[in-house]
């Protein structure tokens, strides 16, 4: 079946006083129906960018530079603004990063997902608060009638996260990006909202890209996994192959780095700093930090290969390796 | 504390004078437009607290109903100011680019001109009806709250939940006014306030050179142009008391609009 999500060449910049930065570079990444895709990489990595994208939110000075991006067929990028409009929200859901101030501060919470309702499917005043209170209690909100009235200031941080959860899966979006969901979440919250986020996805088979720089939630909770290096896809992988063969220098790295509490491996953080995307050079954007570098690496921008099924790696070393010293 | 004493006496003036401004018919002594022969010229005492002027019209009646017409344009002129400051502040702000320069343009050249100055200008261009003296206020108003209003949109429009409003596919002028306008408005309420007392003031001065409310309407600065020309033959009330009507007023609705500001900006609390 053709994925619900396609993203081909996609390329996000933004123009700035000193120069083009180059946010994401000519990117290819297809979400399939039904899965929950890990997009991982450091901050500044493109992540976020990507999602806006997908809305067609990216605003001035940044711009889509070039690329497409199909949704269960149709090319978002040539939509009238109108129909995009009731894409965003209907079919395209976005739970944000920081809950708190995602929640517009000078109305309820209640309000706001009623609001939905009524935008996208023309439910009336009684029938979109009854929906409300429904999904409000669905993501696990103790007496949601009380807590719809609240503002956003009066509810903890992973209330406020369950809000925007139950607001994004309103009105049953088939593809919800997730940014971040966790971030500021204590460890039993964070786990009970990917718990949450899971079986809601599951439940409406909605797929599911989950934006994080957190590994550990990646091999719990996805399917497949791609990394981002700067605005570059490094590797798309299943998450199983991702951890066990990580094949990019930049993959091995991170998984290098997630601390271990049950084995003896000492944790090592990945090598270098993102590198400006200020009129970023051709080539690997990896090149100053990789281990393996080669000459071409700096000039040339490697393609993706197929290493292995749903294993893509875009990196020169490793293929050098691979066919030097094939497997088997 | 001392300085909340304060301001609570500037409410409390504010709410007395609107309170008095309200219930004029029932408050004021006397018809504060009919004049008495026999009264004329008295200097305060029991009979009339606030003494009379040349035609007998008691002086405390008059600054009575006056508050209505002064507090009643000034109100009108905010108003008119606040509503069309948000359209077009909210809009500069959010759209940016051509909608701004347009916007800004427009608002640069009225603030060009000294605001008494283009009051001025417009009452005695437009003719000194009532209506004209609040749609001159209004105009030399609408700067403040555009400028405002598009700098504090500048901030909100990149806050996440503008983000989150585009990308559930909000119509922008919903997002506009619904969504990030109210976040807006902390900042604007206080202008609004100190602004009120500004306008108070305008009405009074545009009144007292004549282009402003005209006679027999009484109208405090109006009552001081007629007072005025009585100080140096020793009939100070008629001068004194619409004057002080003025002042009390206008230093009300500043101290209260100061007092919101260190309110609403927790890094001034404590520090005044």
């Amino acid at each position: 079946m053709r994925p619900l999500l396609e993203v081909e060449n996609l390329s996000v910049a933004f123009d700035t006083d000193e120069g083009t930065v180059g946010a994401v570079d000519a990117i290819d990444l297809d979400v399939r129906r039904g899965e929950i895709l890990g997009l991982v990489g450091e901050s500044g990595s493109g992540k976020s960018v990507t999602a806006l994208a997908v809305f067609r939110l990216i605003r001035p000075p940044g711009r889509i530079a070039g690329g497409s991006i199909r949704f269960d067929g149709r090319d978002l990028l040539a939509l009238p603004e109108e129909e995009m409009r009731r894409i965003r929200g209907a079919q395209i859901a976005m739970v944000f990063q920081s809950p708190r101030t995602a929640l517009n501060p000078v109305l309820p919470v209640g309000r706001q997902i009623a609001r939905l309702y009524r935008l996208h499917q023309g439910c009336s005043a009684a029938e979109a608060r009854r929906r409300t209170l429904e999904m409000l209690g669905l993501v696990g909100i103790p007496e949601p009638e009380r807590r719809a009235r609240d503002y956003a200031h009066q509810l903890s941080g992973g209330m406020c996260q369950r809000v925007m959860i139950a607001m994004a899966l309103a009105t049953s979006p088939r593809l919800l990006l997730a940014d971040e969901p966790t971030t500021g979440l204590d460890v039993s919250i964070a786990a009970q909202i990917l718990d949450l986020l899971r079986d809601l996805g599951r439940r409406t088979g909605a797929s599911i890209v989950l934006i994080t720089h957190d590994l550990g939630v990646v091999a719990g909770l996805c399917d497949r996994v791609a990394v981002m290096h700067a605005g570059q896809l490094v590797e798309c992988a299943d998450v199983r192959s991702l951890f066990r063969e990580p094949a990019h220098p930049y993959t091995r790295a991170l998984v290098r780095s997630i601390p271990r509490v049950d084995r003896e491996v000492t944790m090592e953080p990945v090598p270098g700093v993102v590198p400006s995307l200020l009129d970023a050079p051709p080539g690997c954007r990896y090149a100053d930090r990789c281990p393996d570098v080669l000459d071409v690496c700096r000039t040339v921008k490697p393609a993706r290969s197929a290493r292995a099924r749903d294993h893509e790696v875009a990196c020169y070393a490793t293929e050098a390796a691979r066919v030097a010293a094939p497997r088997g | 504390m001392r300085r909340n004493t304060l301001s609570l006496l500037a409410l409390g003036a504010i709410l007395t004078i609107i309170g008095l401004a309200l219930a004029a018919p029932l408050v004021a002594p006397y018809d504060p437009d009919a004049p008495q022969a026999e009264e004329t010229l008295q200097a305060p005492g029991w009979r009339h607290w606030l003494g009379t002027d040349i035609y007998g019209r008691d002086q405390l009646s008059r600054i009575v109903w006056a508050a209505r017409v002064d507090l009643l344009v000034a109100l009108a002129a905010t108003a008119m100011a606040l509503t069309t400051g948000c359209v077009l502040g909210a809009l500069a702000g959010y759209r940016g680019g051509l909608v701004d320069q347009v916007v800004m343009r427009l608002v640069d050249t009225i603030m060009a001109f000294p605001a008494f100055i283009l009051a001025m200008g417009i009452t005695a261009a437009a003719g000194n009806a009532t209506a004209n003296v609040v749609v001159a206020i209004a105009i030399t108003h609408v700067p403040i709250y555009t400028r405002l209003i598009r700098s504090e949109m500048l901030r909100v429009r990149e806050m996440e939940y503008a983000e989150a409003a585009r990308t559930v596919g909000n119509r922008q002028r919903r997002i506009i006014f619904f969504h990030l306008l109210p976040n807006c408005f902390p900042p604007v309420i206080v202008q609004a306030t100190l602004a009120m007392g500004f306008a108070i003031l305008t009405v009074a001065a545009l009144s007292f050179i004549g282009l402003g409310i005209q006679p027999p309407q009484s109208e405090w600065g109006a009552m001081a142009a007629e007072g005025a020309s009585y100080i140096v033959s020793g009939e100070w009330w008629i001068f004194l008391f619409p004057g002080l009507a003025i002042m009390v007023t206008v230093l009300a609705f500043n101290l209260v609009g100061d007092s919101l500001r260190d309110l609403l900006d927790p890094r001034m609390r404590g520090v005044a």
